[in-house]
């Protein structure tokens, strides 16, 4: 009845694993406690959970990163704590526990916090940024994001039902086969990465149809915005590469579902082939998170230096360039499997390549510093930050881009520190900075600066203290993944980590402390005009925030930086002389509904409750097949009621009309 | 999933923006198809490498049935056409002509299934199942995978023929059959792709 | 700085023993010194301008519409190029003369040993000598080792940093590494591999010898009352950590071909004894 699921399901055999149970649940409680105090229910289905704006449904996904964020530090946390005082002794997680957690801290970080984080900058930004009224499929948009969560649900209730995978978050075969891994942890990690691949995938689509066909008039490709560019070569990656990730897992489950012999040791299998399918999906992966954080840098650097953003061209170029050259790479992730040298040096050289238009872009931002007007606003210091770690990053990927240098390196802390050390420097910070400079457009009023500066000082410290030791760490020899470890030497260094660990830990309080700030003084520091910054593009056309139809009349667009352009020829924010009718997408519950089914197939699969699996598979279908047969999913905003909304906003602005 | 990017008195009346609608519809399958492709390619790099690895048991040679084969491909070549006909009187508004093409497409259809279903059941019975080796676990997922999304095609023409009957052949139940048309026809390619690759030379 | 100062000869990757490993080091130190071209203009450049170019500083120059200079793009691109192309005739040159499996010039004939990764411990068979250890790998200094490595388990990767890089171990296959001891020396091996619960205990000793000490160590594993038969190998893949070293004065015959081709065809060895413990 309910196949594999027993009361043995739950973590009772460890005190940390009980604990972690409890504050998961403990925290839900309190959320929907919370909730139910304010009477929020109605206003947080109807205007957030159903909404297929764009602008809410991009809040919701940097929501839900910011909540996996800090579930992912809290296993770095724990990860650091056990190597700083494992030598020679057991430290204080059980192998199998810190296996765990190595896994689902990798897998938290790449699929529930970066992914959701890029989606939902994209999602907020860029259809405001092509003057347009909404994303092509504003319906396909919300499934999207409930699949996200969806996913995201599963890894946390593996929490407090069953156990996580132990496989990393590559999850290689045979160990995470079923013959080495009969539990349902692997199974966790796959369901999570199937379902939330799905809506992955569904985004790029939607995201390119958007970019090619909703561009507000006179918007030739060669006038978007270098966020729109890196979101549309972003897309593009994800429609190519995702399909490989969902053949490796689905593969992978074959095997473990039906004994089937694709990555078995014997009977014909080839683990080989599984390493190759996923890093075939997981170098891309890599360019489909860091390039729209290169977007937002763009951005934040043009404003922020009060200049038009150097080379523009060149860094459309690079921007295709590297999106192109991303599927050439791959077998970089395992120059150790035994390929022979010409297909080695191959792949070696062709990573090398790939540095040459990232290089291009970091100059490009230079430059537009250069003979500029720098304010350091949060963002602006986290670019600043980002220039500064990223090449260090990037210098040490080109060293373990050469096969035999990488030889001595691969699977050491000295891989984790640089794969480290391109991600926070440059996704992380991306997406931070692209947060606050955003916030305003999203909700009205601005991030509390001291605290945004404060939790940047801290991040990049902490940052520095956290990972240069595990560069030396990998030069002493120390593979990564270890539970615990008998070499002295390596003690000091383990233990500076984890104190740059902490130190990012006070930069996560004060990213917390800021939210709390923010909305403390968001009448003082409201943003009444929509554009805070003086901004040079069209999203500061607009109100802050928006209405739902982003535009009452879509913008012409002249140039490259619209909205300065604009400015320039004195027509901003000019009242037009009358309003048309508007349709907009109504909000629907199928997105919700079919994310929580989706949550029900998944966990049935992974706890082989068949019945179960099949009736949220069901209710899937049918729920799919009656949404997609109707054609009544618009509202009409009519013409006057555009213009008392447009008015109010006019009364705000006051002289500038 | 349907906005209509709103309007300024210039883009004209309510014709321009449904057909935009369906151009964005279009787009946005072929990009999922595009995304379906590459999952096939990769499941056809997968059985290239996997062919020989049969460990010690049934070949592709002891195994497949030219025959079978040509009559799955006769069957979807044909429904691919019946379907075509079926698009053509789409077009031209005909609402029973659509309806009979896409019943025949059906009936084509489901003959292939049925073909291919009584194939594997017939090969896991004589020990030859994707568990048995790599080989095996290749050829059952890539056709397999192949066979699911046919099935998929089959219902989805089940849900276009009810909603050609209740609505009509209008502008949002047109544009989705020319979807499916997309779908079907890609289905198509993909199996001469699997005939070609996969059987062909499994009995040579 | 004492951190550092007796940190800097425990990192065994720059403090390498022997010609394989010290070439790679090499690389590492050119490709490092070639970029620092790049990385060091960059970082200089990124706190120089965000001085400047501070907004209250009002005496820099102020030119918001300069954004495009093709002399300055072709630099931006030109640069990075030309030291890509540099490291990449480096990397072309170097990968192919630092294979693997490409057998190390010597006029010393290589001694074959043949490694097998088992949870969580390593098995080292020496054909010739016709002896095996557990977790410990002698090897005359100055003689080219050829090493053969498979695994009876879960993808291993058979890593000893001081002396040269390392390969992954799989089941049903086999990889080569070459190494060369310069000197004598103790030195550690691991696996890099993530494969389970002792995962973070499967390291093994590499001992260098003079050839005459390697004789002698061969002559004491003669000595052993063990013998490396299938029965024994059966119970020695069964998991295990902390295996401490073991010795086998004899070898069942063709024992490494075996292993690997229990994975390959259908007929096999016997399953080893205990399966792995059912787990939630």
């Amino acid at each position: 009845m309910f196949g594999k699921l027993t009361i043995e399901a739950l973590p009772l055999y460890s005190a940390i694993a009980a604990g972690g149970a409890l504050v998961t649940v403990g925290g839900a409680a309190l959320v929907v406690l919370v909730i139910t105090w304010l009477r929020a229910w109605k206003y947080l289905w109807t205007e957030w959970l159903t909404s297929v704006d764009h602008k809410r449904i991009g809040v919701m996904y940097i929501v839900l990163a910011l909540i996996m964020l800090l579930r992912g530090f809290v296993d770095a946390i724990m990860m650091r704590a056990q190597q700083a005082m494992a030598l020679n002794s057991g430290g204080y997680l059980p192998p199998e526990h810190f296996d765990q957690i190595f896994s689902s801290h990798g897998t938290i970080m790449i699929f529930f916090m970066a992914m959701p984080f890029m989606t939902g900058l994209v999602n907020l930004a860029m259809p405001l940024q092509i003057g347009t009224r909404d994303v092509a499929f504003p319906f396909l948009n919300s499934l999207s994001l409930w699949l996200s969560a969806a996913g995201a649900g599963l890894v946390m209730v593996s929490l407090v039902i069953g156990k996580f995978s132990t496989a990393g978050w590559t999850g290689y075969p045979p160990y995470s086969g079923i013959q080495y891994n009969p539990g349902v942890g692997v199974d966790y990690w796959i369901w999570a990465l199937l379902i939330s691949g799905i809506g992955s995938t569904l985004s790029g689509i939607n995201f390119v149809v958007t970019i090619l066909k909703r561009r507000a008039p006179g918007m030739t490709l060669m006038r978007m915005t270098p966020f729109t560019w890196t979101a549309l070569v972003t897309s593009v990656l994800m429609i190519f590469a995702f399909p490989a990730l969902t053949v490796a897992c689905g593969l992978l489950a074959l095997d473990r579902l039906l004994g089937m012999h694709f990555f078995t040791n014997d009977h014909g299998g080839n683990m080989m082939n599984y390493v190759n399918l996923f890093w075939i999906w997981g170098h891309p992966e890599v360019y489909i998170l860091i390039l729209p954080a290169f977007g937002v840098f763009s951005e934040v650097v043009s404003t922020f230096a009060r200049k038009r953003l150097f080379g523009y061209e060149s860094l459309v170029y690079a921007t295709a360039a590297i999106g192109l050259l991303s599927f050439t790479v791959w077998l970089h992730h395992f120059f150790t499997m035994g390929s022979s040298a010409t297909v080695n040096a191959f792949f070696g050289i062709m990573t090398m390549i790939i540095a040459v238009p990232t290089g291009v872009k970091v100059f490009n931002w230079l430059l537009t510093m250069y003979r500029g007007r720098i304010s350091f606003h949060p963002s602006m210091l986290f670019t600043i930050g980002f220039i500064v770690t990223f090449v260090i990053g990037g210098m040490t990927g080109v060293l373990l881009a050469m096969p035999p240098a990488d030889f001595l390196l691969h699977n050491t802390t000295f891989l984790v520190a640089h794969f480290h050390n391109m991600i926070i420097p440059g996704v992380l910070f991306g997406y931070l900075a692209g947060y606050m400079y955003w916030f305003p457009k999203a909700f009205g009023f601005k991030m509390n600066e001291p605290w945004g500066v404060r939790a940047f000082w801290f991040w990049i410290v902490g940052f520095y203290l956290a990972f240069m030791p595990l560069y030396v760490l990998g030069f002493m020899g120390m593979p990564r993944r270890m539970e615990q470890y008998n070499d002295p030497a390596w003690a000091p260094w383990l233990m500076a980590a984890a104190a740059g660990a902490f130190l990012i830990l006070i930069g996560i309080a004060c990213l917390a402390m800021q939210v709390l700030a923010t909305f403390r003084d968001r009448r003082r520091d409201a943003d009444v005009t929509g554009d805070p910054y003086d901004g040079r593009t069209l999203e500061w056309a607009t109100a802050s925030p928006p209405p739902a139809y982003n535009f009452a009349i879509l913008p012409q667009v002249r140039d490259r930086e619209p909205l300065l352009d604009m400015k320039e020829r004195g027509v901003a924010w000019q009242k037009p002389a009358k309003y048309e009718d508007i349709e907009m997408p109504k909000s629907s519950a199928v997105g919700v509904v079919m994310g929580a089914f989706a949550f029900g197939l998944g966990f049935a699969m992974v706890w082989h409750i068949w019945w179960l699996a099949a009736a949220c598979g069901l209710v899937m279908w049918v729920t799919m097949i009656v949404r997609s047969s109707d054609d009544d999913q618009e509202y009409r905003l009519s013409a006057a009621e555009v213009a008392r909304i447009e008015e109010a906003r006019y009364r705000a602005l006051g002289s500038r009309a | 999933m349907s906005t209509r990017p709103g309007t300024m008195a210039a883009h004209g009346g309510g014709g321009s923006e449904a057909a935009e609608l369906h151009e964005q519809r279009a787009l946005g399958f072929w990009l999922y198809l595009m995304s379906d492709a590459i999952i096939f390619a990769l499941l056809f790099m997968t059985y290239g490498i996997m062919a020989g690895n049969t460990d010690g048991g049934p070949t592709g040679k002891s195994l497949f049935d030219l025959s079978n084969a040509a009559y799955e491909t006769a069957l979807l070549l044909v429904s691919s056409m019946t379907f075509g006909f079926a698009s053509l009187a789409a077009r031209d508004g005909n609402r029973g002509a659509v309806l009979g093409w896409l019943v025949l497409t059906f009936v084509l259809g489901a003959g292939f299934v049925f073909l291919e279903v009584r194939e594997f059941v017939g090969m896991i019975g004589a020990g030859a199942g994707p568990d048995r080796s790599g080989f095996l676990s290749a050829f059952f997922t890539l056709v397999g995978t192949h066979g699911v999304h046919v099935s998929t095609g089959l219902v989805w023409i089940l849900i276009m023929m009810g909603q050609v009957t209740v609505k009509g052949l209008t502008l949002p139940v047109t544009s989705r059959l020319f979807r499916l048309g997309l779908f079907w026809h890609f289905l198509d390619i993909a199996w001469v792709g699997i005939f070609s690759v996969v059987y062909l030379p499994g009995l040579m | 700085m004492a951190l550092l100062a007796g940190g800097c000869d425990r990192m065994v990757v720059l403090n390498p023993k022997g010609p394989i490993a010290d070439a790679e080091r090499g690389l590492l130190i050119d490709a490092f010194s070639v970029m620092m071209l790049v990385i060091v203009p960059v970082i200089v450049m990124a706190f120089w301008f965000a001085w400047r170019y501070r907004a209250s500083n009002r005496a820099a120059r102020y030119e918001p519409k300069w954004a495009e200079s093709k002399l300055v793009d072709s630099i931006v691109w030109l640069i990075p190029a030309a030291i890509v192309i540099a490291v990449a005739v480096l990397v072309w040159r170097s990968t192919h003369r630092l294979d693997p499996y490409r057998p190390i010039a010597s006029d010393v004939p290589a001694l074959d040993i043949q490694v097998v990764g088992q949870d969580w411990k390593w098995l080292f068979i020496y054909p010739e000598q016709g002896i095996a250890t557990v977790n410990q790998m002698a090897i005359p200094a100055g003689r080219p080792i050829s090493l053969r490595i498979t695994s009876d388990t879960v993808m291993n990767s058979f890593y000893v940093p001081a002396l040269a890089g390392q390969i992954y171990a799989m089941a049903g296959m086999q990889t080569r590494l070459q190494l060369l001891a310069s000197q004598p020396g103790k030195f550690v091996g691991r696996n890099t591999q993530y494969s389970g619960d002792g995962f973070s205990d499967q390291f093994f000793e590499v001992l260098a010898t003079t050839p005459a000490e390697f004789d002698a160590w061969v002559a004491k594993a003669k000595q052993s009352p063990d013998k490396l038969d299938p029965a024994t190998y059966a119970r020695l893949a069964v998991r295990s950590r902390n295996v401490p070293f073991t010795y086998y004065s004899t070898v069942e015959p063709k024992l490494f071909d075996s292993i690997i081709s229990r994975y390959t065809h259908a007929h096999r060895m016997p399953e080893p004894a205990a399966a792995a413990p059912a787990r939630r």
